[in-house]
């Protein structure tokens, strides 16, 4: 695979310089770094609110946040956050067009019933929406499917087959393929290895074998 | 401002609070076309105002409550209906937010409803009173904001009908509120909401001491049918669930039935006794008028058919509630509300808060629910500048 493959035509890159900040998840943390100051977010899956929180002190945004859990949403609000109980699959469709800077899915795509329909979504009510997932490409998930035969069990896939929340796993070429298919532009690109560096994806296989995680700044084209 | 009117001999003693008569200059003009002038408004504040009169919260009371937020309830000696949220370090601090309780039009704690005196005939209103509507309350409520010198309100909250006031000032005077917190409320009362009104009232109306609305003028009351509107009312703010778990089957008193129609079950007796409290501190006539305006409560048909519309650019704050065992207001009802503040991009949390408890856990201590009040208006008050209490030195 080459980076022609990418909607808008050119290299996605993952130019981003990241500073280290403890205290949030990795994922978390690049995702923050790409959003711009005093802009205003939705959090699609926002769990604790660990993000939302982070952007509000840092970042001075005007953040609202939708979880399905409920316990997660009273977390929320309890401190002070904007969230309210939701899902992705149903809720996103009440949004206007463009009533976000950025619209934030992390670690949540691979849980919703109709991803394709999420992602549009997202475009739609953001004019930038920023997704992570876990890359089922990943090596030690081919190695673990390919040694033991057995669907893999990892640090960023912990529950087994039957106990997932996640049915819908893909990998990060898939999740490029997708993006082109929808019409959908990725600005920027990042696999995320398991130490947390982040690289870009000049070289597409090489992210797709090496990233745990993919992590993609997209918009409408 | 003057005390004008007397409530009527052998009625409940002068309460405590300001009692302040509006609309003689200009009447209030009500929905129904009738206008209201020198009518007496009757409210509670507890704290303090701050300098920049900007720490108020309006506590709006739902059907039966009324102006006594917290603190014993001067007719009845009870608590007040909020007593549990409002005060110094609960939810809403009163250390921190200037609390104001009013009394709705209509009522009967002071403010002007179908018991107090009609000065064109020098007898109680009665059926003569004029229908009101939950947006005709909010208007009278924000002349009591204009006398306090309270621009916006930090926040508007309630349950139920309280809630609805929430919405109501929402939507009528988005500049006046930062933040708003219907709680187990809905934007349109349903079928179901009305036909237990009906019900209620259809008891109080086949009492023959009610005289055509007419009983405070020959001297009687209506009582009976108000207990059994009462009664009817009261299950429908608990649930199967918690009923269950306070009552069961278990008998009052008595280790087997009685064959007989006496109170055997201690259910009866707790429904017979909420009826028998409620008459001695509750208008029946006010009743007829409460409910009907709760019925004729509906935001969606106002605005179009689309509840959005009552929204659009609103720059309120909202937390909507919602409790799961609540078949009353129900979760779903919340949630049409949620709905239609996305479609117009409003900051909206929304949570619903696990309890057996029935619509009455607006008023009860539910714990995660206390914390998400809490945690909205302490997010709320940063965003409004608002200081943080000072720890005591």
């Amino acid at each position: 695979m080459s980076a022609a493959l990418l909607a808008d035509g050119s290299a996605p890159t993952g130019a981003i310089d990241v500073p280290r900040n403890d205290g949030i998840r990795i994922d978390l943390q690049l995702i923050a770094d790409m959003v711009e100051q005093g802009s205003r977010v939705l959090d699609v899956g926002c769990g604790d609110g660990a993000l939302l929180a982070y952007l509000a002190a840092f970042k001075q945004v005007d953040g609202r946040g939708i979880e399905i859990g409920q316990s997660g949403v009273n977390a929320c609000v309890s401190r002070g956050l904007s969230v309210m109980q939701g899902d992705a699959d149903t809720d996103l469709q009440d949004y206007p067009d463009d009533a976000f800077d950025f619209a934030i899915l992390s670690q949540t795509l691979q849980a919703t019933r109709n991803p394709d329909v999420v992602l549009r979504h997202l475009v739609r009510i953001g004019r930038r929406a920023i997704v992570s997932f876990p890359n089922f490409g990943h090596w030690r998930v081919r190695w673990r499917l390919l040694t033991t035969g057995r669907m893999p069990v990892t640090e960023s896939l912990p529950q087994p087959w039957h106990a997932t929340p996640n049915i819908h796993l893909c990998t990060i070429t898939d999740f490029v393929l997708l993006s082109r298919s929808l019409g959908i532009a990725i600005e920027a690109g990042l696999a995320i290895k398991a130490g947390g560096q982040a690289t870009g994806l000049r070289s597409l296989r090489l992210a797709n074998l090496m990233g745990e995680q993919g992590l993609f700044v997209l918009r409408r084209d | 401002m003057t005390t004008l009117h007397r409530l009527p001999a052998g009625a409940w003693p002068d309460l405590p609070g300001q009692r302040v008569v509006f609309g003689a200059d200009a009447p209030l003009r009500l929905d129904c076309g009738a206008e209201l002038g020198s009518f007496p408004i009757a409210f509670q504040t507890y704290g303090t105002l701050n300098k920049e009169r900007s720490n108020a919260i309006l506590a709006c009371h739902a059907l039966t409550g009324d102006q006594f937020v917290t603190g014993p309830h001067p007719l009845t000696g009870r608590s007040g209906w909020w007593q549990s949220l409002v005060g110094p370090g609960l939810p809403i601090d009163t250390r921190r937010y200037f609390v104001i309780g009013i009394n709705v039009l209509g009522g009967c704690m002071g403010t002007i409803g179908p018991r107090e005196i009609n000065p064109a005939s020098g007898k109680p209103w009665g059926l003569d009173f004029p229908m009101i509507t939950v947006a005709d309350m909010v208007r009278a409520q924000a002349l009591v904001l204009d006398y306090l010198g309270i621009e916006q309100l930090f926040c508007v909250t309630g349950g139920s009908m309280g809630g609805m006031q929430a919405l109501q000032w929402a939507a009528s005077y988005p500049a006046r509120v930062f933040a708003s917190v219907p709680i187990a409320a809905s934007a349109k009362h349903s079928a179901q909401n009305i036909a237990f009104h009906e019900v209620g009232r259809q008891a109080i109306m086949a009492d023959p001491e009610w005289c055509g609305g007419d009983y405070l003028a020959q001297g009687r009351n209506p009582s009976r049918g108000l207990s059994v509107a009462r009664m009817a009312a009261h299950i429908t703010y608990l649930s199967e669930a918690a009923l269950h778990r306070k009552f069961g089957r278990t008998l009052q008193d008595r280790d087997r039935v009685t064959y007989g129609f006496d109170a055997d079950f201690q259910v009866e007796s707790y429904l017979r006794h909420q009826g028998s409290i409620f008459v001695d501190r509750f208008d029946a006539n006010s009743y007829l008028y409460i409910t009907r305006a709760m019925d004729y409560f509906d935001l969606v048909a106002e605005h179009g058919g689309v509840l959005a519309n009552a929204f659009r650019d609103t720059p309120v704050r909202f937390c909507l509630v919602s409790f799961t065992s609540d078949w009353l207001f129900p979760t779903a009802e919340s949630r049409a509300i949620v709905r239609a503040l996305n479609a117009v991009a409003a900051n909206v949390s929304f949570v619903e808060i696990p309890s057996d408890k029935g619509h009455d856990a607006f008023l009860l201590e539910e714990p995660e629910f206390f914390a998400t009040l809490g945690g909205f208006l302490d997010g709320c008050a940063e965003h409004r500048g608002l200081a943080p209490l000072s720890e005591p030195a």
